[in-house]
């Protein structure tokens, strides 16, 4: 028996009243709970759309953007017009790709970067015509960048690297055109160029809009499609060490190029912005409940310091200080708050673990939730800090109480 | 002969009501009180001689005047110093009891001893045995508090404001509650605890045989001394 008199005190008032410790616990669990479950759910949805992000965008992509064309000479003195403002690019390429590939390869914040050729494709079979876009990649290096060999359910990227005549196409387009691997297929440019190409592989990201469109052939292949030279590079892509600190590596490699450098934010604001919707209602509603939960504490510890108010008095005048009695309260308020925070916490789990087996059906498969040690340990502090304060308010009061007062009642 | 020696002193003590009306309760009380004294503060209700405890007590702090116990001027102190004070030195016995219903009359008897936490828990606990033995309560330690009769809890009480064996022990109507028999046990408690422990005990009652036995009766009227029945010297000499 070491416990400090104060603990003691609050431990006694937390055994005799086992009830209300239970309902106060229970809020805390209930409301922890929920904000875990929450705030995975939320987490899980952010991380299942990030994946399909990358899927098929780096971090970082310089491409050349279209420019319009400008007044021939800036005349400060006079209004400068020009009629019909209209797009001057004529070519989509980038000039001296490896000089630059190489360049940006050369910063320290880049981790990996490959050059891409992008094409206007359709896939033919007989009548049937299917539009897409094809990729001319150096598919061993592509593959490296964004994984897709883990997407690939037939034939192998290997097939592809050196393999003029090769493709690899989305299950989507397979299944249309009812072909397999091995089988050839008619593929044709918007230049006008129509090649028979062999499939050597066939991808499936779980994402219609990839696998019913996208293709992957060899850079030189690609290059023939838009009857370009050898040099002809549409897009740089490159990773950084951290997705989510790219914003001063792109200001960095735009003073390296004239070209258009953009971040994966940029490109997909409007899935970073639905993401970010969803995790501030997410967040709200679930701190709203554990805000709400607290209040459970907050009320039952406000009448045990009425019911009590006598024995907070005789404890003020045996010499206990103000602070010894926001001590003993306190303690009540962080005693219920562990319980009902470690309970909560495996509640949340089971939610998680239960919802982690409902299949969803494609493209999102099982439900994009798992357990993340990061949200225990936030939802964990949020509980117990929650709990500390919702106990520390009525326990200043019990603090205040003027033993005089309650002695000549 | 006892050596006079003050132990708590004040120096015109006044204090002011200010609800519902501004009011003086407290009207220049200067007196002395001594080491080993069975003192008793009495007056009709309203004389102010439950508000004199307070402030004696260190509890009620909103007074002018001067307060001085074992030796230091405690007015103005700040409260917790003052509630160190009071944990080291001065014993409260009220007409309530106060235990606190969910321990047993032993730790009742401990806390205040836990409080000041000069003691191991071990030493704690003999030492709330022998207070309560003294009191003929030994065989209720273990029971709740709540269970005893009231003569019982007033006695408890009494063991809780010995048990770190304060200077003063204060008492507001400590008899008010109790039957005769109760009230003769506590009061000789009180004679034994002046007579052979030295200990000074500060006693609000409207018992007047209660107050008649006791070494010296301070009568409050009006918040002003009015008498000091039976100094404390010519008990002794008795």
């Amino acid at each position: 028996m070491k416990l400090s008199i104060n603990n003691d005190i609050a431990l006694t008032h937390i055994v005799t009243r086992k009830k209300q410790t239970f309902v106060a616990a229970l809020g805390v669990t209930i409301g922890v709970a929920i904000y875990l479950f929450m705030n995975s759910l939320s987490s899980g949805f952010t991380n299942f759309s990030r994946d399909n992000i990358f899927q098929s965008n780096a971090h970082i992509k310089i491409y050349k953007s279209d420019e319009l064309s400008k007044p021939l000479q800036e005349n400060p003195k006079a209004i400068t017009v020009i009629h019909n403002p209209q797009i001057t690019t004529t070519s989509k390429t980038i000039i001296n790709p490896q000089a630059l590939l190489y360049r940006v390869k050369q910063e320290p914040y880049i981790t990996n970067a490959v050059v891409q050729v992008d094409f206007v494709a359709f896939y033919n079979r007989g009548k049937t015509q299917i539009k897409g876009s094809g990729n001319g990649v150096n598919m061993l290096e592509y593959s490296n960048m964004f994984n897709t060999n883990k997407y690939m359910v037939a034939g192998s990227i290997q097939d592809l690297q050196g393999n003029l005549n090769g493709i690899i196409i989305g299950k989507g387009i397979a299944e249309k055109l009812s072909l397999g691997l091995g089988d050839n297929i008619t593929v044709s440019s918007s230049y006008g160029v129509s090649k028979v190409l062999r499939i050597v592989g066939i991808f499936n990201m779980g994402n219609s809009l990839m696998d019913d469109s996208k293709s992957f052939v060899n850079i030189s292949t690609a290059q023939q499609f838009l009857k370009e030279n050898a040099s002809f590079v549409t897009t740089i892509y490159a990773n950084t060490l951290d997705a989510d600190k790219t914003l001063g590596f792109v200001e960095k490699l735009q003073s390296l190029t004239e070209y258009r450098v953009e971040d994966w934010q940029t490109t997909n604001a409007d899935v970073i912005s639905g993401d970010k919707t969803r995790r501030a209602m997410m967040g709200a509603i679930s701190l709203s409940i554990l805000l709400v939960a607290s209040f459970g504490i907050y009320n039952i510890l406000s009448a045990t310091i009425t019911q009590k108010i006598n024995d907070i008095a005789i404890l003020k005048a045996m010499g206990f200080k103000g602070g010894d009695v926001i001590k003993i309260f306190v303690s009540e308020a962080f005693i219920m708050g562990i319980i009902g925070t470690v309970i909560g916490l495996c509640c949340g789990a089971i939610l998680i673990t239960i919802m982690s087996k409902v299949y969803m059906g494609p493209p999102v498969g099982y439900f994009p939730i798992k357990i993340e040690p990061k949200l225990f340990a936030q939802s964990f502090i949020l509980g117990i800090f929650i709990t500390f304060c919702a106990g520390y308010f009525p326990a200043r009061k019990a603090a205040n109480v003027d033993p005089v007062e309650i002695f000549r009642k | 002969m006892k050596n006079l020696e003050v132990v708590l002193s004040t120096k015109r003590l006044q204090k002011y009501f200010y609800e519902p009306i501004k009011f003086k309760v407290l009207d220049d009380v200067t007196f002395q009180s001594y080491r080993g004294e069975f003192l008793t503060l009495v007056g009709k209700s309203g004389s102010g001689k439950s508000t004199l405890l307070y402030c004696l007590s260190t509890m009620d702090t909103r007074y002018e005047g001067e307060l001085n116990i074992l030796g230091e001027n405690v007015t103005g102190k700040k409260t917790d110093y003052l509630a160190e004070i009071r944990n080291h030195h001065i014993g409260f016995v009220f007409q309530f009891h106060y235990l606190l219903p969910e321990f047993t009359c032993l730790k009742n008897v401990m806390i205040p001893a836990l409080k000041l936490g000069n003691r191991s828990y071990e030493e704690v606990e003999e030492k709330a045995y022998q207070k309560l033995e003294m009191l003929g309560l030994k065989e209720q330690a273990l029971k709740p508090a709540s269970k005893l009769s009231g003569g019982q809890q007033q006695r408890v009480s009494i063991a809780r404001a010995l048990i770190n064996d304060p200077q003063l022990i204060m008492c507001d109507e400590p008899t008010g509650n109790l039957d005769s028999k109760n009230t003769q046990i506590v009061f000789d408690i009180f004679k034994q605890l002046s007579q052979e422990y030295n200990q000074t005990i500060i006693a609000v009652t409207h018992d007047n045989d209660f107050a008649k036995a006791s070494d010296r009766t301070i009568e409050l009227a009006d918040g002003k001394i009015i008498s000091h029945h039976k100094l404390f010297e010519t008990s002794e000499s008795e």
